[in-house]
């Protein structure tokens, strides 16, 4: 193609993307679906000869037989050993020789790997990652040295922290009778000590395969190759039939409640309250966006009406904030939080959060106030295609999670479409949601503490 | 979630690129004002990164702290317009304006829409030269450092890095870290803050790296409105040039927890050191790298010892060290030192193959490139290359330097730079059968 018409090509493009600025996506991915099954999503961005390869398995923690949590975690861990064909460790061997970068992840909802490798490198970490998916070889030594690096990872991450076990003990009551997100990603302590290679390779067995999986190609790359190599590297892997997954919306009766931890290493105490909302699974699509620009008005950083009002103006609070979460399979979670400034109780913080919630209950959005927050976030949808890795992380999530692309895509104009009554509306029924679990961070000695 | 490498604060090892992919210019702008710019219009985003030599290591004894608070409430008020309007305007044309302050350097970073970008280096410019620091946001920003800093009394990795730190550099101002203590933060005043950002800031110690959508032209324009009217010079003295006093040292902090966490470190190489590279390619094999490390292998893969181990190479402005850290159940903790030991040991009595060493030099070239995907990250390097006086080539050189690094070279340089003997080794935790020495 000669410059002059790539100039006007691409000048056309902008002014089709300009004409249609309100339908004018996020990400703009490439997707098509292998015979198999297996999903594929490209998002070519050529900044760096660089390329992000990432396999997202629609299996996390929630997904684990009673009496096995931690198991998609410690599978994780050893997807990491070997097969017939890269066996011992030649998988990160391979990786590292060739300048790449790598690591995985389980979360609730999904387990994921990922290589960033030059851009040349693709076909390589491909080859790899397909042979993986059904060959994984393991032997009983490996699974129980691995098994005490995990228990060591929960020390670090869980039992040394005083907030990380606060908040474990918090989500148990949350989502109660035995709801998968009332258990912890890492596993119960005795539960993760008694995982064997059995329990592992059952897991890998039931969740691993095409049809269960979602890949997820970012960077300097064409989506005609990407197509090519994924059918020649995973399109020869039969499906599994895997079941479609159980819904894990939350039924459970709770009435509220507190979760209370001491610890003599707690220097700051800190409070939440975390309130059962609708996701993206079961809530309209404008109440989940409201609930977004809700979590930002009230609690979005330094000039926000909590921050302002709690922090620099009465102030009570070292900090305090609100965030929603709508992007879990499950259920959705409305949090607020505060840490109260030293000798300030921690009920007048609290009841302080509440004079705030109920201001804007009576008084409703100040002007400019919506669209000021509206402008902000069409801008952070510029932000996030600035690296590399953003789109893909964020829309692996998204699919991982059994959610939409048009969920990403379409949100600028969903947050366009947001009006005053809806964000107090939102408010309204997250104070009147019953399903709500308070947490407080205290020292040994209750100094500070006036409950 | 399977292994977050270790952080070891910011500078630790700095991957250059690899430069086909980016064309780096040297800009001046039209009163002399240089920074370096990589273009890149595919978004609308401008990012800045800049720095001033000369960080917490010059913090007055009595105000610990001084170069932190300074950076905390910097963006909390400038010229006409007090703190809450100032940050409201941040929010509002979603411009990020924020600094920090390392040992080494006062450094900050600018994030902004094509669009909003000459607002964005004018609240820069106010912020540099016009900083308020009105009672209301210095007293508050003080009331959340110090109750970071009492949290972080607490924290096992924060615990032993200061113990380790104080233990290397008794003296200097590298033994306490840039938050200062909470009577040291308490004693900063208004006067200090003025005086740090007049005597501090200045044309003659500033770096700039830009990364994004703007041109030479449009650039030059915007550095001499942001920084045009600092001062030519600053005004003060870096801290004499010293050196890691490591004694091998095994040092016990407790706190009743179940894992300790372990680090250790000695003197080391500064960056423009000539071996430097030698230096780094052989601490790849020892203790870096994510997934292929001896440490890895002898600690987390062999024996499930810990969740997390590496080392670092940390070479600062007046000093050079090699530090790592792991963590295990307090009854492993002697076996987890005793291997660490014995690495250190393996390699600085030239134990290494040629094999290894191929692999470590792949590595290290390969993934120059991989941190090359966002504006901010291209604008850091951009600072980095200028801070360690690289050269506008170094992308193009940098590959060749490691790969130059032969077999004997690594083998020189581990038995002059790595002393197990004299490893300094602090554990925050219970240890059992840890008999502390010194």
């Amino acid at each position: 193609m000669s410059k002059a018409l790539a100039i006007v090509i691409s000048l056309f493009l902008v002014l089709i993307a300009a004409g249609n600025r309100a339908q004018a996506g996020v990400f703009n991915p490439h997707t098509f679906t292998l015979d198999n099954g297996m999903e594929v999503v490209v998002l070519p961005n050529h900044r760096a000869p660089v390329v992000l390869h990432m396999v997202w398995y629609k299996a996390g923690s929630t997904d684990e037989p009673k009496g096995k949590s931690g198991i998609a975690h410690l599978l994780e861990h050893l997807m990491f050993k070997g097969t017939p064909k890269f066996p011992n460790g030649e998988f990160s061997k391979r990786v590292a020789q060739h300048g790449g970068q790598e690591n995985a992840f389980t979360s609730l909802d999904y387990t994921g790997y990922y290589q960033t490798v030059a851009s040349d490198r693709l076909e390589m970490v491909m080859e790899l990652e397909a042979d993986r998916m059904t060959n994984l070889v393991l032997n009983a030594e490996d699974v129980a040295t691995e098994r005490a690096v995990v228990l060591e990872e929960r020390n670090q991450r869980i039992e040394n922290k005083p907030a990380a076990r606060l908040n474990e003990k918090a989500l148990q009551k949350l989502y109660p009778q035995g709801h998968p997100y009332g258990r912890p990603v890492i596993g119960w302590r005795d539960e993760l000590a008694a995982l064997t290679r059995e329990d592992a390779l059952s897991f890998y067995k039931t969740n691993y395969a095409p049809d269960n999986a979602i890949l997820v190609v970012a960077g300097d790359v064409k989506v005609d190759d990407v197509k090519r190599l994924a059918e020649r590297y995973y399109g020869p892997i039969a499906k599994a039939g895997v079941n479609k997954r159980p819904s894990i919306i939350s039924l459970g009766d709770i009435q509220g409640g507190e979760t209370v931890l001491r610890d003599p290493r707690v220097k700051q105490i800190s409070w939440s309250e975390n309130i059962i909302q609708p996701s993206l699974t079961n809530g309209d699509p404008t109440r989940v966006v409201a609930l977004e620009i809700l979590a930002e008005l009230l609690g979005g950083g330094g000039t926000s009406r909590l921050y302002r009002a709690l922090v620099i103006e009465q102030p009570l609070a070292d900090s305090v904030g609100t965030y929603y979460d709508s992007s879990q399979r499950g259920d959705g979670r409305f949090v607020f939080y505060a840490s109260p400034r030293p000798g300030v109780p921690l009920a007048q913080l609290t009841q302080a959060v509440r004079d705030e919630v109920q201001k804007l209950l009576d008084q409703g959005l100040k002007p400019d106030e919506l669209e000021k927050i509206k402008k902000r976030m069409q801008a952070d949808a510029i932000f996030s295609r600035d690296a590399m890795k953003t789109g893909a992380w964020t829309i692996g999530g998204v699919l991982a999670r059994e959610h939409k692309i048009d969920d990403i895509e379409k949100w600028p104009e969903r947050v366009m479409a947001v009006t005053e009554a809806d964000v107090v509306n939102a408010l309204k029924a997250v104070m009147a949601e019953p399903r709500r679990i308070v947490t407080k961070l205290l020292p040994a000695d209750k100094v500070g503490d006036s409950q | 979630m399977k292994l977050k490498p270790l952080y070891l604060f910011i500078f630790a090892v700095l991957f250059p690129l690899n430069a086909y992919a980016v064309d780096v210019e040297r800009v001046i702008s039209p009163s002399g004002i240089e920074a370096w710019l990589v273009q890149d219009h595919s978004n609308p985003v401008v990012s800045v990164r800049f720095a001033f030599q000369g960080g917490s290591e010059l913090d007055p004894e009595d105000k610990k702290g001084l170069a932190n608070l300074a950076a905390s409430t910097m963006d909390e008020g400038a010229g006409d317009i007090d703190s809450q309007a100032f940050q409201q305007i941040l929010a509002d044309q979603s411009i990020t304006l924020r600094f920090e302050a390392g040992y080494d350097r006062f450094s900050g970073q600018v994030k902004t829409l094509t669009e909003n970008a000459d607002q964005a280096f004018d609240l820069l410019r106010l912020a540099l030269t016009k900083p308020r620091f009105d009672a209301e946001p210095v007293a508050r920003l003080k009331s959340q450092i110090i109750s970071g800093i009492r949290a972080s009394s607490e924290k096992p990795g924060k615990i032993a890095f200061n113990a380790l730190y104080e233990n290397l550099f008794p003296g200097h101002g590298y033994a306490s870290d840039s938050d200062g203590s909470v009577e040291s933060v308490e004693a900063i005043t208004q006067a200090d803050l003025k005086a740090f950002a007049e005597t501090r800031l200045a044309r003659g110690n500033l770096i700039v790296g830009v990364t994004g959508d703007v041109t030479p032209k449009q650039l030059g324009a915007l550095l001499d409105k942001a920084f045009g009217s600092l001062p030519a010079k600053p005004n003060f003295t870096h801290q004499p040039e010293t050196s890691a006093k490591a004694i091998g040292r095994l040092q016990v902090i407790d706190r009743k927890i179940p894992q300790s966490t372990i680090v250790f470190g000695h003197g080391g190489l500064k960056r423009d050191h000539p071996d430097y590279y030698a230096a780094l390619v052989m601490n790849h094999i020892v203790g870096g790298g994510s997934f292929t490390s001896r440490l890895y292998e002898e600690v987390r893969e062999k024996r499930g010892l810990a969740y997390s181990v590496g080392s670092s190479l940390y070479p600062m402005n007046l000093a050079g060290m090699i530090v790592g850290s792991a963590a295990t159940e307090n009854a492993r903790v002697s076996e987890t030192i005793d291997v660490i030991r014995a690495e250190w040991a393996r390699m600085a009595a030239g134990e290494v193959s040629q094999q290894e060493l191929d692999d470590a030099k792949t590595y290290v070239t390969g993934s120059f490139p991989l941190r090359f995907t966002s504006t901010d990250a291209i604008a850091q390097i951009l600072v980095a290359m200028q801070v360690n006086d690289l050269g506008l080539d170094y992308l193009d050189k940098r590959n060749a330097y490691i790969s130059s690094v032969t077999l004997e070279d690594v083998k020189r340089v581990a038995a002059e730079h790595l002393h197990p003997d004299l490893l300094d080794i602090i554990v925050v935790g219970r240890p059992a059968g840890i008999v502390p020495s010194h």
